[in-house]
């Protein structure tokens, strides 16, 4: 008989502008910290390929093959971390000591999508710092692979891993109790990326097979096969439909913890 | 009209918890008052003022704000209020000018709008020439000021705050209550939670007394004093006639129409326990005295104050 009332309307645009300003927040303090960010997310990722890709073969260890199929693991790599890096810490010190989460969970938008926000920026701060990449990686290794028609499916996958990233810091740091924290991130971050088929194609396991069943298991793998995929599709890697589908269910169930998490840390 | 806050019958009990936080809490604020909710810690006050804000799911019972189902439609509630919490929590990436426009922001106030009400709530809460400085140098006091003038940022209709002068030295805090004044003059219903007695005796219109949860008086502050009237002193220091006896004087107060009880508290004074208003009792005391010969050197009334109330009604034991 009636459409939405008035105060529904009211509430979704109030909704929406809530949502815009408190990204447009987070976007503001990464552009007020532009220059920490940028070295912050580089620096490590820099010396892997600096090392792995450039030094190495200068001895003769590895191939110009492998510095080729690395460059991809890295940018994935890179997404990744960079993701789970912008939510879980600063979100673990927001929800526990500074409270300054506060204003935006009392800010006038259904609380769900304020841990929502959060992946959202994560995955943006991800892609910049997965985009500083090309050139990084291009300037150390002198070339830079890539396939103009396969592009959609580089930004799918960058965007894909930066979620995961992201989900699964919004889910550690909303069930992790605050004084734990660290070193549950020791204790997690290293294996997962180093089984997430960063420094090897998955196919190359062949020989080591209760490896390659746990490098399976991380979804980072998919990530970085999809990657390698839209870059250097001569090399094997597991199928993109078959990696994009895994990065999805992934994301899905990692972010419904996350945001799950996230409501019971924040309404009590 | 619609109430400004209307709670009915609210309970929260936390979880894995076996006794309820708020236990049956029951009051009315009108538009355009100041209500005060006074009690001991842990008496529950913060936990309604987290129901009342969105921030806690209650167990039982029906909240409004503003009209507003909190638990039904947080968002449009969220709209109409504000809080300005027990614990600071400005966001101290931002400097203190960009946490109130920011503020705004979430709140939809468009951008002129906004840098109108900065300048002016900044002006107001004493902050305008620290307003770029950094967060970290903000002492207890200006930090409070400044989530209070955040709090007006987007023009609330109700404002909530928690222990607002809780920590603030004398002067801080009658500048607080003048600024909370002058909101309420501007319209704005105001909920405080305060353990300090004076503050809500002369902040607020009505106060509601909690202790365990639990509603155990409300009225205005007069009102509530007024109730233990028959608790009202009046302290007599004299110098008697020669050959006249304490004793005899002691017994000739007590027959004094109004007096409860008199009893010597050392050679020279006696302590009247009263029925009625101390101001009433002074005529006949002096004259009864001046029929002895006894010159009244000094009187002291003591009317009860909140103080005597709330501890009257909530017990003394610590929490
Ligand atoms: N998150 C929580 N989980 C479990 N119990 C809680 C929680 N928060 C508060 N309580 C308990 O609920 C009761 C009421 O606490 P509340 O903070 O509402 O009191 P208060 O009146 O604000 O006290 P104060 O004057 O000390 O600030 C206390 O017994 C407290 O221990
Ligand atoms: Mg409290």
């Amino acid at each position: 008989m009636s459409g939405p009332s008035v105060e529904v309307v009211a509430g979704g645009v109030a909704a929406r502008r809530a949502f815009l300003a408190i990204l447009w927040r987070d976007i503001f303090v990464t552009g007020k910290e532009l220059g920490y960010f940028l070295s912050q997310v580089t620096i490590q990722p820099l010396f892997m390929l600096l090392v792995f890709g450039k030094v190495l073969n200068a001895g003769g260890y590895v191939s110009d093959e492998y510095s080729r199929l690395f460059l991809p693991g890295v940018i994935a790599l890179t997404a990744f971390v960079t993701a789970l890096q912008t939510v879980a810490l600063p979100l673990v010190m927001e929800l526990s000591y500074t409270k300054e989460i506060e204003d935006r969970l009392l800010a006038p938008l259904p609380t769900y999508l304020v841990a929502v926000e959060k992946m959202v920026i994560a995955v943006l701060r991800s892609l910049v710092a997965a985009g500083l990449m090309f050139p990084v990686g291009a300037l150390v290794l002198g070339s830079l692979p890539w396939h103009v028609e396969r592009l959609p499916l580089l930004l799918v996958s960058l965007v894909l891993a930066g979620w995961i990233g992201a989900a699964l810091g919004l889910a550690l740091a909303t069930t992790v109790p605050p004084a734990k924290v660290n070193m549950v991130f020791a204790m997690i971050l290293t294996p997962i990326m180093f089984t997430g088929a960063t420094q090897y194609p998955w196919q190359s396991l062949d020989s080591i097979a209760w490896f390659k069943v746990l490098t399976a298991i991380n979804p980072l793998t998919y990530a970085s096969e999809a990657v390698r995929g839209a870059m250097v599709p001569h090399v094997p890697h597991i199928p993109p439909w078959l990696c994009l589908l895994v990065l999805v269910g992934a994301g899905t169930a990692l972010s419904a913890v996350g945001v799950r998490g996230f409501l019971r840390r924040t309404i009590h | 009209m619609t109430a400004a806050v209307q709670v009915e019958e609210l309970v929260k009990r936390y979880p894995k918890q076996d006794r309820n936080a708020v236990d049956g809490l029951s009051f009315t604020v009108k538009p355009g008052e100041i209500f005060g909710l006074l009690g001991p810690n842990g008496a529950g006050k913060s936990t309604t003022i987290g129901v009342l804000t969105t921030r806690i799911r209650l167990t039982a019972g029906d909240v409004r704000v503003a009209g507003v189902d909190v638990m039904r439609d947080p968002v449009a509630a969220r709209r109409r209020i504000a809080v300005v919490p027990q614990q600071a929590n400005l966001d101290r990436e931002l400097t203190p000018r960009q946490n109130l426009t920011f503020h705004a922001a979430y709140h939809g106030v468009p951008r002129i709008r906004r840098d109108e009400l900065v300048g002016g709530l900044l002006t107001q809460f004493g902050l305008a020439a620290q307003a770029d400085a950094k967060l970290d140098w903000y002492s207890g006091g200006m930090a409070q000021r400044l989530m209070i003038a955040r709090a007006m940022m987007h023009e609330p209709a109700v404002l909530f705050l928690d222990e607002p002068t809780t920590g603030l030295d004398p002067q801080a805090r009658l500048f607080l209550w003048e600024r909370v004044r002058e909101l309420r003059a501007r319209g704005v219903t105001i909920v405080l939670t305060t353990h300090d007695l004076e503050e809500a005796s002369v902040m607020a219109d009505r106060v509601g007394i909690v202790d365990h949860g639990r509603m155990v008086a409300m009225d205005t502050p007069a009102g509530l004093t007024r109730g233990l009237a028959g608790r009202s002193v009046l302290d007599v220091t004299m110098t008697l006639a020669d050959g006249d006896e304490m004793t005899g004087v002691v017994v000739a107060l007590q027959t004094v129409v109004g007096v409860d009880r008199a009893e010597p508290l050392d050679s020279t004074s006696v302590r009247l326990a009263l029925t009625n208003e101390p101001e009433t009792l002074i005529g006949p005391v002096v004259t009864l005295l001046a029929g002895r010969s006894a010159t009244v050197t000094a009187l002291r009334s003591g009317a009860p104050t909140l103080e005597d109330v709330f501890l009257h009604l909530t017990g003394d034991e610590l929490r």
